[in-house]
């Protein structure tokens, strides 16, 4: 540390000569068992696509598995900190997870890259410095929903979620921006995988249009049965219940249900085509929206690396708050609150050959940003 | 509220009843014979529903998608049985908690092993899909009242297999004095396994029965596995008739519940405080049912003593 302190005093460029020497450790801390799992092993695999496409030998990046238990990433994200003495953190999935381990970790001076998770409290009150969210604050999804349903002249919606932060935060989002009726409003318990009585209130309610959000297998069942019940009316839902690791076990009820994304593979840039190829090379299968959010992680934070060392906390902050680097979504930039301000797409279910996928019919929302950045001070 | 409706949630709460009671079935006699917590049964029923998705797969028809997640579920169960579950019959319930805990993780992790991470599908075959019109104009999904009817037709024919068979008598005799039909000639090990292998199969075939309007995934049975705990403990742990009549109980109870408790909050409250306060004592009102009825009957409806 003296060495480099005195490098820098007399005017050599200290940035390259640690890079050189000691280059910069990621912790990666995951759901890679038990019931969500995909989204994990998603947003690993886009990570360290982009990790092994960059051929460099400054990065050493260190995965572990939470289990989707909060106490087991506090107890990882502990270790990472004091014994792996890791630089930057990412990887967590769950809102909840996120909560309990984001806030302390920045706290002790370290980065964290959100992949996933962009809980509503991170982005405003809570938000700090040294947390970036590469994914999308979580009302967003839902607010394109809400959007899309006006321009599709919706005016009556049945909307249900699971009764949890996540859940509400999405019907809220929904709400924020849907200028319709709403023809009932329904909280389920989180983890519910019959929906029988639900399905019997949305056709007894005379509804026009059906918004839910089920992440993982609530919503594979929630389709399924939807499907089966002979209702017809249209339902949209945020990206996460039409990700491409769940539609495969949906089938054919999905086809035709309209979806929220920041990204999908159809998106037409050069990073996001060369990611769709080589991700499809190298794993054999098609990238998620996970996946693409790690694949982007990665490539944020070896823009900055570029640009600063990590033990230059004020250099390196700032070069990742410039989001130099091909996003696969197309435009990104962070907002005052270190989160997402990008466009947010409607995307139809379809059918390829034999794989179900998704494709970009519309833009919901344009350079969104989310409604928090104001009551974030920093 | 109409009363279509009304009758609607009586189906689907009946048919989820029906649903827990296969599941329920396989634990109380497990419990009941053996006297042995086997936390591991949600894993036979995400074996069955595993093993049903990847035949219909590979072979297109539903029945022998059914088939195979009963000679699936079944066989894993007696290897389980033979292996593991045979060592822990004399040891204490704690010892036996661990052991199938241990069970459920060997299960989790193997089944992705073999299948991955990413849920499986498995559909309602054409024959069984879209809605059928009963009387009075109700409009019911024809697979859910398939599921009703095979449920039922699966509990009578328990009851008469326990009533009328031999494998039966000798059932009800090992839940009243194990030592005793051990010493007088029955050939206990091999009941034991039979039993086990026969939960498992019931286990899985409700697996493989309601994979096909849910996910198919990893952990898909544990949240299952705490409702059929909480049947055999309302009906009585080891009776057949207990967990039937539990089985129901708790599924008309939980929908019925989730479904009328927010409107009845409405007539009293604005309508999302009705739905938030309807929604959270309506998650609990199962469990509020299962003190309900240990406070009246700490055995349980139908338990012994």
């Amino acid at each position: 540390m003296k060495f480099r302190t005195f490098a820098a005093a007399i005017g050599i460029s200290a940035t390259a000569i640690a890079a050189q020497a000691e280059g910069l450790k990621v912790g990666m801390i995951t759901t890679l068992s038990g019931g969500g799992a995909g989204l994990g092993i998603d947003v690993r695999d886009g990570f360290m696509l982009a990790v092994k496409q960059a051929a460099r030998d400054d990065i050493e990046v260190v995965i572990e598995d939470d289990q989707r238990k909060p106490d087991v990433a506090v107890q990882l994200a502990d270790k990472m900190i004091q014994s792996e003495k890791v630089d930057v953190l990412t990887g967590i999935i769950w809102s909840n997870l996120a909560m309990a381990v984001i806030p302390a970790s920045v706290a002790q001076g370290k980065f964290y890259l959100s992949p996933n998770a962009g809980p509503s409290q991170l982005a405003g009150k809570g938000c700090d410095p040294n947390y970036f969210n590469v994914a999308w604050q979580n009302d967003n999804l839902h607010e394109a929903a809400g959007a899309y349903a006006n321009s599709a002249d919706l005016t009556n919606s049945f909307i249900l979620a699971p009764n949890y932060p996540a859940g509400q935060d999405a019907l809220t989002g929904y709400k924020r921006l849907y200028e319709g009726e709403l023809a009932g409003e329904i909280y389920t318990k989180l983890g519910q995988t019959d929906y029988a009585s639900e399905i019997a209130q949305i056709r007894a309610s005379g509804a026009d249009s059906v918004y839910f959000f089920l992440p993982g297998g609530m919503g594979i069942s929630f389709l399924k049965q939807y499907a089966d019940s002979g209702l017809d009316i249209p339902v949209v839902g945020p990206a996460f219940s039409f990700d491409q690791g769940i539609l495969q076990a949906v089938g054919e009820a999905a086809l035709g249900v309209k979806n929220t994304s920041q990204w999908n593979k159809d998106i037409d840039n050069a990073a996001n085509n060369a990611f769709v190829a080589s991700f499809q090379k190298e794993y054999d299968r098609l990238p998620s929206l996970y996946a693409s959010q790690g694949f982007d992680t990665a490539n944020l934070l070896m823009s900055a690396m570029d640009k600063a060392d990590v033990s230059d906390t004020e250099a390196f902050r700032a070069a990742l708050k410039e989001a130099d680097f091909e996003s696969v979504r197309g435009d990104f930039a962070f907002g005052s609150n270190n989160h997402p301000v990008q466009d947010i797409y409607v995307r139809e279910v379809i059918k390829e050959g034999d794989v179900f996928t998704n494709k970009i019919i519309g833009t919901a929302l344009e350079d969104h940003a989310d409604a928090y950045a104001d009551q974030c001070n920093m | 509220m109409s009363i279509i409706l009304l009758i609607e949630q009586v189906l689907n709460g009946l048919q989820f009843g029906v649903m827990l009671f296969l599941m329920a079935a396989g634990l109380t006699l497990i419990f009941g014979v053996m006297g042995l917590i086997n936390l591991a049964h949600g894993s036979l029923y995400m074996v069955g529903a595993f093993a049903a998705a990847g035949t219909a797969a590979a072979t297109g028809s539903f029945v022998l998608a059914l088939a195979a997640s009963l000679v699936a579920a079944a066989t894993a169960g007696a290897i389980v049985e033979l292996t593991v579950i045979r060592r822990l019959y004399d040891r204490d319930h704690l010892d036996q908690v661990l052991a199938t805990f241990a069970l459920i993780l060997i299960f989790s992790e193997g089944t992705r092993w073999i299948f991955g991470s990413f849920p499986l599908f498995l559909d309602i075959p054409e024959y069984l899909s879209g809605p059928v019109t009963l009387p009075g104009g109700i409009e019911y999904p024809l697979y859910r009242l398939t599921i009703i009817l095979i449920g039922l037709a699966i509990a009578a024919g328990l009851f008469a297999l326990i009533a009328k068979t031999r494998i039966g008598i000798q059932i009800r005799a090992g839940e009243s004095d194990r030592e005793m039909i051990g010493a007088l000639g029955v050939n206990i090990a091999r009941l034991y396994t039979l039993i086990f292998a026969l939960g498992a199969a019931l286990a899985g075939f409700a697996g493989a029965l309601i994979g096909a309007i849910q996910s198919v995934q990893v952990g898909m049975g544990e949240p299952v596995l705490i409702l059929a705990f909480v049947v055999i403990v309302i009906g009585g742990i080891g009776s057949i008739k207990g967990a039937l009549v539990g089985a129901i109980l708790v599924g008309l109870t939980d929908t019925l519940g989730g479904f009328l408790l927010p409107r009845l909050f409405a007539t009293f409250m604005d309508a999302s405080a009705a739905m938030s306060v309807g929604s959270a004592l309506a998650a609990m009102s199962i469990y509020i049912l299962m003190a309900g009825v240990l406070l009246v009957r700490p055995t349980g409806l139908f338990g012994g003593q």
